[in-house]
């Protein structure tokens, strides 16, 4: 298969959208964790598409495209902590009019479950989770501020 | 230097100038929590304690450090005899008791639970330890002990014992980093210190050696602060028979060690070290239990706005 083939076939599988928002350059195998930190569906009716394991200019990446709906700074930016490298791309009328990359938040507030089941805030104590976020050289570590145990790897899956 | 009405909840809060002050603060204080001098620092002061768990010394001590400088105390007594048993959260305990005293005393099985009550109370909230977490005054104390026993700078210093789940040696460890420090772990392979905390002190230049020998250190240290082994870690009892023979110290141990060597223990002791010891001048660890008193005095004038 020639290169043109290819990419039209790519073309066919990632169509522009018109207006709403295009995450790009998500961590290969992240893509479906990414909707779960925006909640989507859920807070979208728009068309969500996704792309998983698509070629990227040196690895392969997932792409997200989220029609008729504009995310905001705060909320991308939690997806940092899973995908580092994601850009956040805003359509209007099939063009980009603002493209940033995400940001690590410093802290997370009610987002993440703490690992230790004893921490005060696994309980029934009126409390929502707090984790400090460090970024040791890329390496995301959050450290919960009622107990200070810390979560190094796997964040997806302790999302609440 | 603003302690009035700072929580004390866990070590990662205290600058070295701080335990600094709070130590200096002991000292001054020793004479009134020895009972030679009579102080009234704390008069009109009302401590509340609530402890969730059992404690002797912790509780006891506290007590002892406010009754003397002219405080009292209010003591929640048993949880079975509190709203407590009735299903009431910690949050709205706190915001009860917040009003009946000028400092509140925890200690409860969940950790983190007194940083948690710290967001809930207007006055300090003193951590007395949180479950497998924080127990600062007890490092404090530790702290002073070696101050006042020996020295803190560039100590040399070996910790025995439960290193994997011992919270008093993380946090003395993680204490001492700033006062630079030459550590050694004694452990069995099984009870080792986690890999992260001693990547972590490390990190801040502090040598840390590992081993399962008492006698390969024993010459070259000024402190041995023992920690209790706990039975239930070892699911075959000759296995713990075992650890706890290596690990005890024993009068023949101290032959090759310092004349100045001083030994330490948090208390209760169980087999960790040989009673014969207790008359040696290397024992320090009743005098260590009774360092929580000028201590605790120290925070809780620091904390209540009446620095001596």
């Amino acid at each position: 298969m020639n290169k043109a083939s290819n990419e039209s076939k790519y073309e066919l599988r990632v169509q522009p959208i018109e207006n709403g928002t295009v995450i790009d350059h998500i961590t290969a195998g992240q893509a479906l964790n990414v909707l779960k930190i925006l909640k989507i569906p859920g807070t979208s009716e728009g068309i969500v598409s996704i792309l998983i394991n698509a070629p990227g200019a040196e690895e392969r990446k997932d792409v997200v495209k989220i029609e008729g709906r504009e995310l905001k700074s705060q909320e991308v930016d939690k997806i940092a902590l899973i995908a580092p490298d994601a850009t956040i791309n805003i359509i209007r009328d099939f063009k980009v009019i603002r493209k940033k990359r995400v940001k690590i938040p410093n802290f997370l507030t009610g987002f993440v479950r703490c690992i230790n089941p004893n921490c005060i805030s696994n309980s029934n104590e009126p409390i929502t989770s707090r984790f400090e976020v460090n970024n040791r050289c890329g390496k995301i570590m959050l450290r919960c501020k009622y107990c200070e145990k810390t979560i190094e790897k796997n964040i997806a899956d302790h999302l609440l | 230097m603003k302690f009035t009405n700072m929580d004390i909840i866990s070590m990662k809060d205290f600058s070295r100038d701080m335990i600094d002050h709070i130590l200096d603060t002991a000292e001054k204080l020793e004479p009134v929590a020895r009972g030679k001098e009579r102080s009234d620092i704390l008069q009109g002061l009302v401590l509340s304690l609530l402890f969730f768990e059992p404690s002797t010394r912790t509780r006891m001590s506290f007590e002892s450090a406010m009754v003397r400088a002219g405080g009292s105390v209010l003591n929640m007594g048993s949880v079975e005899a509190s709203s407590i048993s009735k299903g009431e959260t910690l949050a709205d305990t706190i915001r009860v008791i917040d009003g009946y005293a000028d400092a509140i005393v925890l200690r409860h099985p969940k950790e983190g639970s007194a940083r948690m009550a710290a967001e809930y109370s207007s006055v300090p909230v003193i951590n007395a330890g949180d479950g497998a977490g924080q127990h600062p005054t007890q490092t404090l104390l530790d702290l002073y002990t070696i101050r006042r026993e020996s020295h803190l700078e560039r100590i040399k210093i070996a910790i025995a014992g439960d290193l994997k789940y011992g919270r008093t040696a993380h946090s003395l460890c993680y204490a001492l980093s700033l006062y630079g420090a030459d550590i050694t772990l004694v452990s069995p392979e099984s009870l080792r210190m986690p890999e992260e905390i001693i990547e972590d002190l490390r990190s801040h230049n502090i040598n840390v050696y590992q081993t399962s020998s008492m006698e390969e250190v024993i010459s070259d240290i000024d402190v041995l602060y023992a920690t209790r082994i706990q039975k239930e870690r070892f699911p075959d009892p000759t296995e713990y028979q075992k650890v706890a023979a290596s690990l005890k110290i024993v009068p023949q141990l101290l032959d090759e060690a310092k004349e100045g060597l001083k030994i330490m223990h948090p208390l209760p002791r169980i087999n960790e070290i040989d009673p014969q010891i207790d008359e040696t001048s290397h024992a320090s660890y009743f005098r260590q239990s009774f360092y929580g008193v000028p201590v605790r005095m120290a925070l809780l004038s620091l904390v209540m706005g009446r620095e001596p």
